[in-house]
Order: C-alpha cells, then structure tokens, then sequence
C-alpha cells in the first residue's frame, strides 16, 4: 500500500494564499494578521480564524476548519444501515438524538417504513431533552465566554439530569445510539416518566435563574445587544437555520413547517427574534426551554401504550424469545445482524430540527445492504459560513461572543 | 409529477432539463451541466417557484458508471413550504458553473464537494480544500479512493512501516 499523503509543509500560508482572502492592506502591514485558535477555549473546539485587525476592529475572518474531519461519511459507506447509527451520534455530540433521529427517518422512508406511535413520541420526548441539554452546554459556555462564570456551573448542575435520563433509557449518557431505523432499541424503563416529570417539576424555577443573573445584567446587555446583527433576508442567504435564523425574525421550524415523528400532535410556538444580533439569538434559545418543556408535558400526557419498533422483520429484529421457537425469526435475526437488509435503489433527503438548526440527512442506495453515499448536512457547518459576513466591523473581543451566539459544534462541522 | 415547477422548468429550458423523477415524494429534477446556474436563478426568482434557500450540496460518485459524479442540490421555498432536488451529472475532470451567485451559501458546500470529490465548480469565488489539509493528495469519498489510507503500525511490524512513511526518509 502507498501512502497517498505528501511530505508535510511548513503551516504558515504564503502570501500568494493569503490573497483574496485578506485585504490588501495586510500586505503593506497596516493592518494586522491574527491567528485565533484552534487551541482557544472560546472557539468551542478546534476552530480556527485567520483575523484581519485594524486597530481593535475585524476587518476579515477566514475560518478555517477540518480539524475534527473523522470521515463518518466514508466510514458509513462500508457499513451496514444499522451500523451507521452509532457514527451519528459522534457527529454532533451534544446533540445526539437528534442526528440518530435525523438518520433513522431518512432509512425508514427509504423503506417505507411504519414507526409505531409509541415509538415516535419517545423519540420526541428524548429530542425535547437532547435540545435542553443542548442549550444548556451553549448558555454555560457562551456565559463562561463573556465572563459569566457562574453559568456554566449551574447549567451544568441541570444537564446532568437530562444525562441521567439518557443513561436511564440507553445505559449512556452522550452517544445514546438509542433509536433504531424502525422504533427505539427497547422500551423506556419504569421510572422514565417519574424523571421526565421531575426535572420537569424543577427545571422552570432554573430558567428564571438563569434570566435573573443574565436579563438586567448590565455587563451581559452591552456585550450581546447590538453586536454583530443580521438581516433575516442575509441569514437566509448564507444557509442559517436554527434559533440563529429565527433571532433575525425569520419564522422557519422544521417541527412547524414539515411536522415528522408526531411533532403535529403537540402545541408549541416558535420564539422569533427581531434584531438578529448575539442578544436575539440568546433570547430565542431562552424561550425555547419553555417551549421544550411545553412539548416533553404534551408528549408525556398523550404517550400511548403500545409497541416501541415496527413488526417489520425485513428492517428490525423479532424479539429474543421468538427466536427459541420460530424458524422464520432465527432466520431474520441472522439476516439482519450477518447481511443487514437492502433498501430499493434510489436516494431520499430527510431534515429534523436540530438544536442547532437544520439537521439534514442525504441517503443514496443501490439496492445493497451498505449505502453507497451518506451525507450530512451540518447546520453548524452552514451557520459557521455566516462568521465572516457578521464578524465584519466588530471589535475583537466581539468575535467571542458572536462565535458563542451561533452554538457551533466542531465534531458536526468537521463530521 | 407532483410538483408543477417541473413543467415550467421543462417548457423554459427545453433540452438543459434531461429527466424529472419522483421517488418517495420526492422530485429529483436532473439538469445539464452547463445550465444548472440559470435554473437556480430562475427557480429562485420566480415567484411560482420562489425557492429561497439552499438547504444542501453534496455529491454521490456512482463509479465505475459514467458520467461518474453526481452533484444534488437540495432546495427549500419558505413560501410554498416544499423541497426540490435538483441533480448534474459530471464526468471526471469536467467542470460545471458555481451557485454562490445565486445563494452565497453555496460557497462552503461546494468547497466540501470539491475538497471530499475533486469536482470543480467554475467562478467559485474561493475553491480551497476545506475539510482536508491543503498539502493531502486525492478525494477520499471516491468510491475508488480506499478507506484506510495510512498502514496501522503494530509492534510487529513498526520499523517496517515507519521506513515506509514519507516523513521517515528525511
């Protein structure tokens, strides 16, 4: 086997490189190059910009990405449609119910798949969760970010609990890899809905804490109000979805727009912002909580009783007993974990709304058991796009703030 | 056909449009090459169609059949509340127009499709690798690209190997 991988070069970029890039002026040295990351705390990750200053103020930003690049795509392609579920927990690990949903749904319409309304509603009481947990690690940090140290501490403090739920239903607490392309792995223990109901119970008296140290907090409005603003009609543009397109005023939720796995079935409304500046942003997020929470009490009132994965043996597994008296079931349970099963050939594209925004999930087979193409479209990685045209004119202490404001997951940009 | 854009798209583009197909609800709208930058405009202006956001490019390699490259376009109306996909076959080493003039949000997707595949996309304001390194040689999601490109080192082999590697040499 040949290495393919050139001997490596010196990391500075030439002048050449940099044209285009930067502005002229940073040739002549009027103003200045400054490299940001992509060991910084405040990057989230491994991020890194290239800033243009003059003076304080950004004159460019040139994200530069890949450090997290795993190759989960490639990997998908030499596995079996089940076995890509766990790779999608490890894309965006903060958020990974919601890629496995995101996952699943793509395979089972490629099916044609039925998922049993049981199923469904766990799965929409986890992804309320997930998109809890999700906020809370983006306040702590984004507080932590802007020298709110607190914050992180207390945010913390409640995600545990959402983590606690996870490991109950799951035995994980991150990487779930709980929904499986039909239903769930199993039912959810007894208890579940004791805990859902108690965080529930405690979790509304947190966010006015929250709100409490942040709302009137002089120092937390002249850091986030007014800064880096954007236009709806600009996010749409540049691909923004999520609570940072819905802080610039545009009304657009999967949940709402394209209801899936029984989102139709719950109230909730969609908080919209105004300004699309940082402060916009954390507000939508803020009442996003309240609306999460409207959903886990709807989805916990109405959870039918029921099966929890489809009776399709061609795509989920007969229970375990079966399997000591029925020839048939031995034979699908070896099928499915020895081949896995062959979808027709054709391609289908499924979108969830991630806590992050538009999580979107591109299958294409033909017509064996691997696929032959997985893509996942990012929603930090297209929010991340929309840096450079925000950053521009704020000072530098600002891009901090503006990088916390778009919740960004490197695992997710980089897949 | 459920969706009425592909009979206007098919009666104002005549021949650019080479084939319409539906599948689990969805329309796959396959379109030449070298008029893929007009139809976006045009499904973005117009206000039947008035698709505003560009939700996605990426690309498939279907190799060894020809053409070998794939690129779709996931398209989304906010008005209208519906998706299209639209699809260009390349061969290898042929290029096909960018849509960053249409959605700027194209330029990243783009710069992936062209950084994990090596399809090139003409007057892309910034065509740079994005994901991999900029000195890494090849497009690993070609299908004839390998999963694994580096040799693992065990104990049993580790001189073996290291002499191999290209740093080794110096």
């Amino acid at each position: 086997m040949s290495a393919s991988v050139a001997p490596p070069r010196s990391i500075s970029m030439t002048f050449d490189e940099l044209k285009g890039l930067v502005s002229d002026r940073a040739f002549s040295g009027e103003t200045l190059l400054l490299n940001m990351g992509p060991q910084h705390p405040s990057t989230h990750g491994v991020l890194r910009l290239l800033l243009e200053l003059d003076g304080e103020r950004v004159v460019s930003c040139v994200p530069d990405i890949g450090y997290l690049h795993t190759g989960i795509e490639k990997t998908c392609e030499s596995k079996t449609y089940t076995k890509v579920i766990p790779l999608t927990d490890r894309m965006d690990y903060l958020s990974p119910m919601s890629n496995n949903l995101g996952y699943v749904m793509a395979v089972e319409k490629l099916m044609g798949v039925e998922v049993p309304l049981r199923a469904q509603f766990i799965r929409v009481i986890l992804c309320e969760l997930q998109r809890i947990a999700s906020h809370l690690v983006w306040l702590g940090t984004h507080a932590i970010d802007l020298a709110a140290m607190s914050m992180l501490l207390y945010c913390f403090r409640e995600r545990e609990m959402i983590l606690d739920i996870f490991e109950m239903v799951s035995g994980q607490r991150m990487m779930a890899s709980y929904f499986r392309i039909g239903g769930l792995w199993r039912d959810v223990p007894e208890g579940f809905e004791d805990a859902v109901r108690q965080f529930m119970s405690l979790f509304p008296s947190h966010i006015d804490e929250y709100e409490a140290l942040l709302r009137n907090n002089p120092l937390w409005l002249s850091r986030t109000k007014g800064i880096g603003a954007i236009s709806g009609q600009d996010a749409l543009a540049m691909g923004m979805t999520g609570p940072g397109l819905r802080g610039s005023g545009v009304n657009w939720d999967i949940r709402k727009a394209e209801p899936y796995s029984g989102y139709d079935h719950f109230e909730f409304d969609v908080p919209l912002g105004e300004n699309g500046d940082v402060y916009d942003r954390y507000w939508c997020r803020m009442q996003e909580f309240r609306q999460s929470l409207r959903i886990l009490d709807q989805a916990l009132k109405k959870l039918p009783k029921g099966p929890t994965i489809t009776d399709d043996r061609k795509v989920a597994p007969p229970p375990k007993e079966e399997l000591a008296w029925s020839m048939e079931s031995l034979i699908h349970h070896f099928k499915l974990w020895t081949e896995g099963f062959s979808p027709p050939p054709g391609e289908v594209y499924v979108s969830v709304e991630s806590p992050r925004g538009e999580f979107g999930c591109y299958i294409n087979s033909d017509g064996s058991p691997k696929p032959r193409r997985v893509h996942f479209r990012a929603p930090s990685f297209a929010n991340l796009s929309a840096l450079p045209s925000m950053a521009k004119g704020v000072l530098v202490a600002d891009v901090v703030a503006l990088i916390g404001s778009i919740d960004i997951v490197l695992g997710d940009i980089d897949r | 056909m459920s969706d009425p854009i592909a009979a206007t798209l098919q009666a104002r583009f005549g021949d650019a449009i080479t084939g319409v197909v539906e599948f689990r609800g969805e329309t796959t709208i396959h379109v030449r090459p070298d008029a893929i930058a007009g139809v976006c405009a045009f499904l973005r202006d117009d206000e039947a169609a008035s698709y505003d956001f560009l939700s996605d490019v990426s690309a498939v390699d279907v190799w060894p059949d020809e053409p070998r490259f794939q690129i779709n376009y996931h398209l989304y109306s906010m008005t209208r509340n519906t998706r299209l996909r639209l699809k260009v076959s390349v061969r290898d080493g042929q290029s096909l127009p960018s849509v960053t003039g249409v959605w700027p949000a194209a330029n990243w997707f783009e710069r992936e499709t062209y950084d994990l595949f090596g399809v090139k996309f003409d007057d892309h304001p910034d065509l740079r690798r994005i994901l991999l390194p900029d000195d890494y040689l090849g497009h690993p999601l070609r299908r004839d690209a390998p999963l694994v490109v580096e040799e693992v080192e065990f104990t049993y082999n580790y001189d073996e190997v290291e002499a191999r590697k290209p740093y080794a040499k110096e």
